[in-house]
Parts: C-alpha cells; sequence; structure tokens
C-alpha cells in the first residue's frame, strides 16, 4: 500500500512530518519500509504550450518546436518525439532545470540548431511509464488542454507529495485503505478523523427493477452489493484523481474504473463496474464456476475455470472471476452508458486458492484474501455511485440490491484490565485502555471489574481478549513496557549428555586440524550411483520432495560422506588441493507404515591430500592411518574404549582398505580409503579417505566417564620382540594373542615397525612390538621380565608359526 | 726464599690473568700448585729455614695460594661465562622462521554462533530442545495456529514430501513437541537450535537455514520478561552498550508479537549503509505465545503464559561477523571457512 500524505490529510489532520508520520507508524506496528518525495530532484520545469513545429533543417528524426511558458518568451526546442503537435500543452523543463534522473538541462545546439530546454515525458519526471496512458508510455507528457501556463510542474502535477509505501503484515488488511491508515493516524495522534461523505441524489427508477442479484454460494459469498447508475458519459477522471491513483501506484482509465479504485483505495472494498447492457438477463449470479467453463479477463487471457473457484456470472455465463479480476467481454468501455457497481464480500480463502490458481494477483485479491469490511459493501458502493454521478453525470436508481444471507454481528470481546498487566508486566490505567480502544473505534463498555468490547467489522483480526491486549500495547508504546527477567523457581541450563558430545566431539576433530562444514540435507538423487550403491542399497530408499528447486536438491540424503566430496571438489576446483573435512548432520531414512522418516545424527569426515609442507617438515599424506589415528584421538577423547576396527567391505570404499568399526560387536561406523570409482564419479583426482560414524549408535555404546587409577610406584621394563609372520596375520589378533598370554604385569604393546622387504622371506612380514611391563608392588626382576616375553613369543609361534627376527 | 714466593705469586698472577682457555687455567693450576707444582718445590725448601722464619713463610704460601686459588677460580667462571656466550651466540636461530605446521581446523562459523547462543541461553537457565527436520504440517503449521489456507503460510514457503508431512520452514514446532512432553508440568524453558527449509534461493534466501527458537511458559511469564531476557541476549551476543527496540509485528503463533531491532553493529545508531541509514538492525521475531497454541499444547491459557522467539544464525553470524553474502556459509569453501 503506497500511501499518499497529501491525500491522507484530508481524512486526518496531520501535523507532523511525513518521516515523523513513518516512524510512529512502524513503532505501532503500520511498518512503513521508506518514504519518498515524488518531486524528487525536479527544479525548473513548468507548463507550456506548443505554438508552432518546423522540421529541422539537418535532421530528419528531430523536429523544432516554438514553446511558450506563458511569459513573452518564446523558446526554441529541438526534440526527437513524434507525439507532439502545434498547440499541445506540455512540461517543458528550461534551460537550468534539473530532472530525477539528475540531467540538468543546458542551452544546446542539436545538429546547428539551438535548443533552449526540453519537452518532458512522464518518465522523465520521475512517473512510472506504467501508470501512463499507452500512447503517452513513449512519448512527451500531454497535459489537459484547460492547463494554465508556467505552472511549476511538481505542483501541477500533485508531485509535491510525499509516498509513505508501507509494508503491511498479513492480519492488517484494514490497512489497505487510505481510511484504515487515517484511523491508525487519528489514533496515535489523539485527533479526529472525517469520514468521506456520499450525499447521493438518487433518481426515481428503483434499483430492483433494473437488476436481480442471486447468491448460489453463500459460503464464498457472503454478501453482494449491487448499485445502478445510468446514462453516465465515459471520459477522463479529473487531474485530482488522477494524481492520486498515479501516487498510488494505479494507472487512470476512466471516470468510471478510476472511481472504482478510488473507493478501493479510500475504503479498502474492491469494487468492480460492470457494462449494465452487456449483462445478460440484467442479473448477477455468484456461483461455483461448472468443470470447463472459461472466461476472457480484462487482461486479455483466456482463463479455464473449475468448480473450486467461485464466479460472477449473468443470464450467460461468468463475467468475472470473483475477488481477482472482471471479464473482458463485460467490462466499462467508452461505448458504457449504463453501469452496474459490485460491492460484494468473497471468502478470503477462496479468493486465495482461486488467485494462486490462476497465477492473477490483483489489487482486489490483494484485499479480499485478508478480509474486508463485510459492514462497509453499502458505504462503498454509495460512495462510488455518488463520485461516478460527480464525474460522469448520469442518474442513480433509487436503493441498492443488499444481498447479505446472513448479516454479520459485531463480535464482542470481554477485556480485564488486569489480565493487561498480567500480559504485559505492567499495569495500564483502565482509562488508558479505554481511550486506546476508542480511539481505534472499538466501542468499549463497562462491566463490573471488566470491559466489553465491541469489535468493528473491519478488523476480522481481532475475535480474542489477547488481540485487544496487543490493540493497547502496540498504541501504548512496545518500549514503555520495562525489561524485566522471568520470575519464578531457579532452573538450570544445560546440555543434556547427548548434546554434550556431540559438542565434544566437535571440539576434539577441531582440535585434530578438521574443519566442519555444513552442508543441505537434500541432495541429488544420482548419489547413490556416484557412491557406487548396489541396485538393492537401503540407501537407495530415499525421501523425495514433492517440489524441489532443482533435481539436484531434489531428495532427502541418507550418506553424508558425498556431500563432502562435493566440498572438496568444489575447493579441489578453487585450487586448494588438501582437505581435512567433517560434518555433523542429520540423515533420513524413510519408515514404512509411518509418515516422518527416522532421522539419525551422523559424522562424516573425509581426508584428502597432505599436510603442510615446511622448512622443517615434510608434508605427510592424509591415508587410512592418518584418518584412524584421528578416529582413536577422538576415541580416546571421549572416553570409548573398546572399539576396534575390522576389515570391511563396502561397496562406496576401496575393499582392501576398509574397516568396519564395531563397539561390541556391534558396527557403529565405517573408515576407508574411498573406492576408485567413486573418486573418479566425483572427479577427485588423489586418494581420499572417508570415515563415518552414526551419533547415535555412539552415544548408545558405554562410553568411560574419568575414573581416577592410583599412579605406578615401581618402575617399569621395556622388552621389544620382533616375529616373522605371514603377511596376512592381522596386528589385532597379534595383540590379542599378546595380551591372553602375558601375564598381569604386561601393562601395554605396542608396534613400532613393521618390515617387508630384502631381509624377510616372500610372502612375510616382521613385525617389532615393544613390550611395557610393570607390577605394582614390586620393581620386576630380569628374570621375571624374561619369562614373560618367552611366554608371549611361545604363544605368537603356536598361533602364527612366528619366528623370532634373526 | 720470601722473595722467590713473591715472584712466583706475581708470575702465577699475571699467568692467570692472561689465561685465554680453560684448558689453559687447568695446566697453570697443575704448574703452580700441583703436587709437583712450583709453589710445592719452593716449600720444599722450608726445611732450611729457621724457626722464625718458617712460620712466616709457611703463612705467605698459603696466602698465596689461596689468592691464586682464588684467581682461577674467577678466571674460571670468566671462561666459562664467555665459552657460554660465544656458544649460545653461535646457536641464534632465525626466530622469524614458521613453525611446525600443525593441521588448524575450524568450527563452521554458523555453529560458532549457534554455539555462543547456547550458552546465552543455557545461563539464563534454559535447556536446548531439538525435534525432526522432516515434520508434519501439524506441528509446523496447525498447531501453530496456522490452518491451511492461512495467508501467512505464504510468508514461509515450503517444501513438501506430501500434503501432510514436509520439511520445517521454522523450529516452532518445536515448542509444541516439548510442551506436549512437559505438559502439566511447568516450568517450560528452551532454546531449540536447528535447521529449517524454505523454497526460497536467492542473494539474500538460502533454501536451509538455520534457526534457534525460544520458549518460556510459566504461571507468570510476561511480555516484560520477554523483553528484558531478549535485551540480556542482545547486549551479551553483540556488546554491552547495544540498545534494543520492540516494533509490533504478526505471527500467527504469538500475540502480542514483535519483531526486536538492535542499534546497528556497525555505526551504533548512527546510520550507515548496512543499516539502511536507520540505526536499527532486524534480529528476530518474538511475542507471547498464543492462547490457541497453548490450548492445542494441552496447557491451559488462563493459568499459565509463555513467550516465544525466533531468530536466524546466519543473520547474527553475518553481523557479528561483517559477511556480506549468505551463499558463503553453505558453500564451504576452506578459505571462508578457515577465517572464524
Amino acid at each position: 500500500m503506497r500511501v499518499s500524505y497529501k491525500w491522507l490529510q484530508e481524512y486526518v489532520d496531520v501535523n507532523i512530518s511525513p518521516q515523523e508520520l513513518a516512524d510512529r507508524l512502524t513503532m505501532a506496528g503500520v511498518a512503513v519500509e521508506n518514504v519518498h518525495y515524488l518531486g524528487e530532484g525536479i527544479t525548473n520545469v513548468v507548463t507550456g504550450q506548443i505554438l508552432k513545429i518546423d522540421p529541422h533543417p539537418n535532421a530528419d528524426k528531430l523536429v523544432i518546436c516554438q514553446v511558450t511558458t506563458g511569459e513573452e518568451d518564446r523558446l526554441q526546442i529541438v526534440t526527437g518525439a513524434t507525439n507532439v503537435r502545434e498547440g499541445h500543452k506540455i512540461p517543458v523543463a528550461k534551460v537550468g532545470a534539473k530532472l530525477p534522473s539528475g540531467l540538468v538541462i543546458k542551452k544546446a545546439k542539436l545538429r546547428g540548431e539551438v535548443s533552449q530546454g526540453m519537452l518532458c515525458s512522464g518518465q522523465e519526471l520521475g512517473i512510472d511509464n506504467g501508470l501512463l496512458p499507452p500512447e503517452q508510455q513513449n512519448g512527451i507528457m500531454i497535459l489537459p488542454q484547460d492547463t494554465p501556463l508556467n505552472l511549476d510542474i511538481v505542483e501541477y502535477l500533485g508531485l509535491d507529495d510525499y509516498i509513505l509505501e508501507l509494508d503491511l503484515t498479513p492480519n492488517r488488511g484494514d490497512c489497505l485503505s487510505m481510511i484504515g491508515v487515517a484511523r491508525e493516524v487519528a489514533a496515535l495522534l489523539g485527533v479526529e478523523m472525517k469520514m468521506p461523505a456520499a450525499p447521493l441524489e438518487e433518481g426515481e427508477e428503483r434499483v430492483e427493477e433494473l437488476a436481480a442479484i442471486d447468491i448460489q454460494a453463500a459460503d464464498l459469498c457472503r454478501r453482494y452489493v449491487g448499485r445502478v447508475i445510468k446514462g453516465v458519459q465515459i471520459g477522463p477522471s479529473p487531474s485530482w484523481m488522477q494524481q492520486r491513483l498515479r501516487a498510488a501506484g494505479i494507472r487512470p482509465i476512466n471516470n468510471i474504473v478510476d472511481v472504482t479504485n478510488y473507493v478501493m483505495l479510500e475504503l479498502g472494498q474492491p469494487l468492480h463496474a460492470f457494462d449494465y447492457d452487456k449483462l445478460a438477463g440484467h442479473r448477477i449470479i455468484v456461483r461455483r464456476a461448472k468443470e470447463n467453463e472459461s472466461i476472457k479477463t480484462l487482461d486479455q487471457q483466456e482463463r479455464p475455470l473449475n468448480e473450486n473457484m467461485l464466479a460472477i456470472c449473468d443470464a450467460g455465463g461468468p463475467v468475472a472471476v470473483a475477488g481477482v479480476m472482471g471479464g473482458l467481454d463485460s467490462e466499462v468501455t467508452a461505448e458504457t452508458v449504463n453501469v452496474l457497481i459490485e460491492s460484494a464480500y468473497f471468502d478470503p480463502v477462496s479468493v486465495r486458492r482461486t488467485s494462486k490458481a490462476l497465477g492473477l494477483r490483483s489489487e482486489s485479491s490483494a484485499r479480499f484474501e485478508k478480509g474486508i469490511d463485510i459492514g462497509g459493501c453499502v458505504r462503498a458502493a454509495d460512495r462510488a455511485a455518488y463520485l461516478m454521478q460527480q464525474l460522469a453525470g448520469g442518474t442513480v436508481a433509487r436503493g441498492v440490491i443488499d444481498s447479505y444471507p446472513e448479516p454479520v454481528v459485531e463480535k464482542t470481546v470481554k477485556l480485564r484490565p488486569a489480565r493487561v498487566e498480567h500480559v504485559l508486566g505492567i499495569p495500564v490505567e483502565e482509562q488508558k485502555i479505554v481511550d486506546i480502544l476508542t480511539a481505534l473505534q472499538f466501542k468499549v463498555q463497562r462491566e463490573g471489574e471488566n470491559l466489553l468490547v465491541t469489535v468493528p467489522t473491519f478488523r476480522p483480526d481481532v475475535s480474542i481478549e489477547v488481540d485487544l491486549i496487543e490493540e493497547v500495547a502496540r498504541v501504548y508504546g512496545y518500549n514503555q513496557v520495562p525489561d524485566t527477567l522471568i520470575y519464578g523457581p531457579a532452573t538450570q541450563g544445560k546440555r543434556s549428555e547427548n548434546q554434550q558430545l556431540v559438542y565434544d566431539i566437535r571440539n576434539i576433530l577441531v582440535g585434530c586440524g578438521l574443519t566442519e562444514v555444513i552442508t543441505y540435507g537434500f541432495v541429488s538423487p544420482k548419489v547413490a550411483d556416484l557412491m557406487n550403491l548396489p541396485q538393492d542399497s537401503k540407501f537407495r530408499n530415499v525421501l523425495v520432495l514433492q517440489n524441489p528447486l532443482s533435481e539436484e536438491q531434489s531428495v532427502m540424503r541418507t550418506v553424508l560422506v558425498p556431500n563432502l566430496l562435493e566440498v572438496l571438489k568444489r575447493n579441489h576446483n578453487r585450487q586448494i588441493q588438501n582437505g581435512a573435512i567433517f560434518e555433523i548432520g542429520r540423515v533420513f531414512y524413510p519408515r514404512e507404515g509411518q509418515n516422518l522418516p527416522e532421522e539419525r545424527l551422523v559424522l562424516a569426515m573425509v581426508f584428502s591430500g597432505y599436510t603442510e609442507k615446511s622448512w622443517n617438515s615434510e608434508a605427510e599424506p592424509m591415508d587410512f592411518f592418518f584418518a584412524k589415528g584421528v578416529v582413536e584421538k577422538l576415541f580416546a577423547g571421549i572416553g570409548l574404549v573398546e572399539a576396534r576396527f575390522v576389515r570391511h567391505t563396502d561397496p562406496s570404499f576401496h575393499p582392501g582398505r576398509t574397516a568396519a568399526i564395531e563397539v561390541k560387536g556391534k558396527t557403529i561406523g565405517v573408515l576407508g580409503e574411498l573406492h576408485p570409482n567413486v573418486l573418479e564419479n566425483y572427479g577427485l583426482p588423489h586418494r581420499a579417505v572417508a570415515c563415518k560414524i552414526d551419533l547415535l549408535d555412539l552415544i548408545e555404546t558405554e562410553l568411560q566417564k574419568p575414573r581416577y587409577q592410583p599412579l605406578p610406584k615401581f618402575p617399569a621394563v621395556e622388552r621389544d620382540l620382533a616375529v616373522v609372520v605371514k603377511q596376512e596375520v592381522q596386528t589385532r589378533d597379534m595383540i590379542d594373542v599378546i595380551n591372553k598370554a602375558a601375564g598381569k604385569i604386561l601393562k601395554s604393546v605396542s608396534v613400532f615397525d613393521v618390515y617387508r622387504g630384502a631381509q624377510v622371506q616372500e610372502g612375510y612380514k616382521s613385525q617389532a612390538f615393544s613390550l611395557l611391563f610393570q607390577a605394582p608392588d614390586r620393581t620386576l626382576t630380569d628374570e621375571e621380565v624374561a619369562k614373560q616375553t618367552e611366554k608371549i613369543f611361545r604363544a605368537l609361534n603356536k598361533e602364527f608359526a612366528a619366528e623370532l627376527r634373526k | 726464599m720470601e722473595e722467590k714466593l713473591r715472584n712466583l705469586a706475581t708470575e702465577a698472577k699475571e699467568a692467570v690473568e692472561k689465561a685465554a682457555t680453560l684448558n689453559e687455567l687447568s695446566n697453570l693450576r697443575v704448574k703452580y700448585l700441583g703436587k709437583k707444582g712450583h709453589l710445592t718445590s719452593i716449600l720444599r725448601g722450608m726445611g732450611s729455614l729457621s724457626a722464625e722464619e718458617r712460620p712466616r713463610v709457611g703463612a705467605l704460601a698459603n696466602e698465596i695460594r689461596s689468592q691464586l686459588e682464588v684467581l682461577i677460580a674467577g678466571r674460571t667462571h670468566e671462561l666459562k661465562e664467555a665459552e657460554r656466550e660465544e656458544r649460545m651466540a653461535r646457536e641464534t636461530i632465525d626466530v622469524t622462521l614458521p613453525g611446525k605446521p600443525f593441521l588448524i581446523g575450524k568450527k563452521h562459523p554458523l555453529t560458532k554462533v549457534q554455539e555462543e547462543i547456547e550458552s546465552i541461553f543455557l545461563g539464563m537457565g534454559f535447556n536446548i530442545a531439538e525435534g525432526p527436520e522432516v515434520e508434519l504440517d501439524y506441528y509446523n503449521f496447525e498447531a501453530l495456529n496456522l490452518p491451511k489456507d492461512h495467508p501467512a503460510r505464504d510468508m514461509q514457503d515450503t517444501f513438501f514430501i506430501n500434503p501432510e508431512v514436509l520439511l520445517r520452514t521454522h523450529t516452532s514446532p518445536v515448542q509444541v513437541r516439548t510442551m506436549e512432553k512437559t505438559v502439566p508440568n511447568l516450568p517450560v524453558k528452551i532454546i531449540c537450535p536447528g535447521k529449517v527449509y524454505r523454497r526460497d534461493d536467492d542473494a539474500t534466501h538460502s533454501p536451509m537455514f538455520t534457526q534457534v527458537e525460544g520458549l518460556a511458559v510459566d504461571k507468570r511469564i510476561t511480555f516484560s520478561d520477554l523483553k528484558g531476557v531478549l535485551a540480556v541476549f542482545a547486549r551479551q551476543m553483540f556488546g554491552a552498550d547495544t540498545k534494543t527496540r520492540f516494533r509490533p509485528s504478526y505471527f500467527p503463533f504469538t500475540e502480542p508479537s514483535a519483531e526486536v531491532d538492535i542499534s546497528c553493529v556497525m555505526c551504533k545508531g548512527a546510520g550507515c549503509r548496512v543499516c539502511s541509514y536507520t540505526g536499527w538492525l532486524e534480529i528476530l521475531g518474538c511475542g507471547m505465545v498464543h492462547p490457541r497454541v497453548l490450548e492445542m499444547s494441552g496447557y491451559n491459557p488462563e493459568e499459565v503464559t509463555g513467550f516465544a522467539f525466533g531468530m536466524g544464525v546466519e543473520r547474527i553470524a553475518m553481523l557479528k561477523y561483517g559477511i556480506d553474502d549468505l551463499r558463503l556459509f553453505y558453500d564451504n569453501d576452506l578459505r571462508f571457512l578457515a577465517q572464524f
């Protein structure tokens, strides 16, 4: 809604500046998006007249105009416009004039001829092309013949006005009208507002004899008011009305159509004017459209209708899409003599659905959708008939047809002043409450301790007590309410154990040097193929969006690693070769027979490339064991002590370089180098290692809480044991055997060397363990340690045919 | 003999002072004070002295010995110092060379801001609640007083899975789910951070973004409390001198509703490009929980009141870090992420 500051003065005495008014309205919930001056940047442009037009001697496309601005001057102005004729009144930008574009007019020579100014188009004066009559859209603005000369164009065109552009919330449809805004202003400034009058003079002929209205869908049309005016003379509307329409962003058309728009802007009631003589049977039937019915609307489009849409019909068929747009066939034209004015209340939901279905939004539908004043239909019809009579002559038929099957009774809402304090937290004097509501045109009666408030029909958004409290609060001023903290029992704010765990995991991974990424929950369905997933993979069962923005974002992800690969690739394309990244996010598994999918929180990590090379350190590949180190550090950090890495196959991973992460026999994740096919599919030129862990599974494992153990009092003894075993023997198995064979005094085993090569037989490897012995109660003797080491070796020998490395 | 001793002392002192290395000094000590040294060999002649002379010469010899000892020790110390100085001078490194490059990881800026928001509200006694990202229309809209065809649904363009299931457009459904779980107990004091989805993708809209919702329900929660809690939040998040301003607004699930502006973080309210010369920046929407929402969640709106608020984490992160392009958050350029 664009509100003209000057027009507003007609209904309410605004004694503050436009900017101040905008601030007051905004702070009361009628948000003003911006304020601008229509004549911004225009100086020294006046009305003038073309006395003579001569061809330009040196240019076919230019003419030379002799122009007067009313004084004794004769200005010679060269123009390329083709729509000007001798005698036309036009806006003249004199030498020294400024235009909104920043252009400054100078005396010039155009192809050798002196030009002492410029004739202006509407656009050059800052008027939107769409608001100009079609014939002036590409030429000079032609002013009415009765325009006096030498008037400042800013004043003459009513550009000496400020426009407040409202950004209304959906509940405040009442402010889609001048009187609605005036009402707010009156309440905020504490002044009276004036309603526009309609002192109609009606003729003898009764409207019921001229037309009939039949509502057949009362659920979608709760009121339909009609008036008939006969013998009108179609012509342009007066300039004051045109200016106001333009200021509001509506193009003037003719006096009848302009009145309907003007009254809509003024009162908020969308109106439609039918050419009475083109209505078959002079009847209006309001009904649901039939399948296969269609209508050609005012914008020349053929529009198919259906049973969900409300149609305004005459005896022959649809003549308008109710509340959305009129039909071309019954439109008011230059030949129209008799007019039927429609002023109706259409169901907001129905209009909203219809305008959505047709892809057709209009000033009218925008108002119906939000709910208009059902009590104001007659007043609007009267006001329109009055203005039409004033501007187009004719006789208004006696009476109105008011088809109103179930008249709306104004709601009464109880308001307890104590409740105002209860909700707002501060006491507001009862008299103040009454004053505010009364100023907003609610009727207030006292009833014992309470107030009985009658809600006017133009405020359908107000229906319960708290709505009234908001009305009080917003006029009283939100910022008059003090800031307090919640009073009440002590509550503790604490992350749940799971939330804390996720928080810790993030910190540990960042501490390991991984960077966190966040990616979209929806992905391309192609991900399954890119990840090499077999046709029967459970991860192919995805949740599909009905209305995705694109194929690339059309299914909810079931795996997280691919998103990280996309990130790596994007970075790779930007010459960032190395990356260690992670994301903690949800994946979505559809569930048979249930509406909502299972959402699981998962952790994914991807490593690719090398650590940074520097003057004193080599670049280290971020390979399987680098990643495994991160995972082990993570587990140590959160107290997961029982995780085992077990050889594993997964179609997305390298078959020889992948481990399942098991806790007590349950797989909670996978760690491995990505399958070369997957790398190729993602266009990644280097190896990459990925790890995925289901955090819900992780959370369910028993994590060890820190618990103090006494520090050892006696020295430890270290022994190395190097054995040769077959290459396929796995370290984990050897360590298990070592642990089992050793007594309690073996504190730890670590691997310090693995060797394959010249000195070891083909198919075998040499593996060296460092064994740490320690007893809690004594210093160990060499014999004791030697005995244990021997025992361990014998066990390895027995289990894996291990030989001592020579 | 005394003469001899004195000459020896002079000679030795001179030699010690001239000694340039510890080795030289050690040789001098042997030469003069050692078992076969000069001093000893002079003293061997003591037998030929008179009984009167003997104590005097003895005392003199001892004095010379101890003087030399002190002199040698002092000189040793000096030489050691000098040698250490010299070694350290040799060992000088270029301290401006870079250190060993550790892999440096960063949290995503949205996580950082979200965690900061969380800790502010944890400190005010709020807990953290979570809910599904794929949500029922009922929780996302209907239970929040947004029936089908409500015009306010237009404010949130929605991704649907089917007519009843959608991607949540805000974190508000978590309010309802939490109340349903808690009723009839009081109080409810939660924030719900999470991903939300709207069908919008342009320079200022991302189809997925992050919200933090807040809800407090109890017997005497007021609008004034809402103002206070959010004012504290704004000051903690943006600095102690941050001012807040509440503007009436509209949300179907709150009444009264408000939008909250903070004094511009760039110009401190003077007016600049970031705040479109208004001095204020909108950061969140809030209000008193609508009675119908309380009712649908099982509470009696006559007995309890509540407030709710919702903020976009991206918006706050952009203001906090001066980020001017929303799309950077989900682009995940490592050079961007490394900055936070």
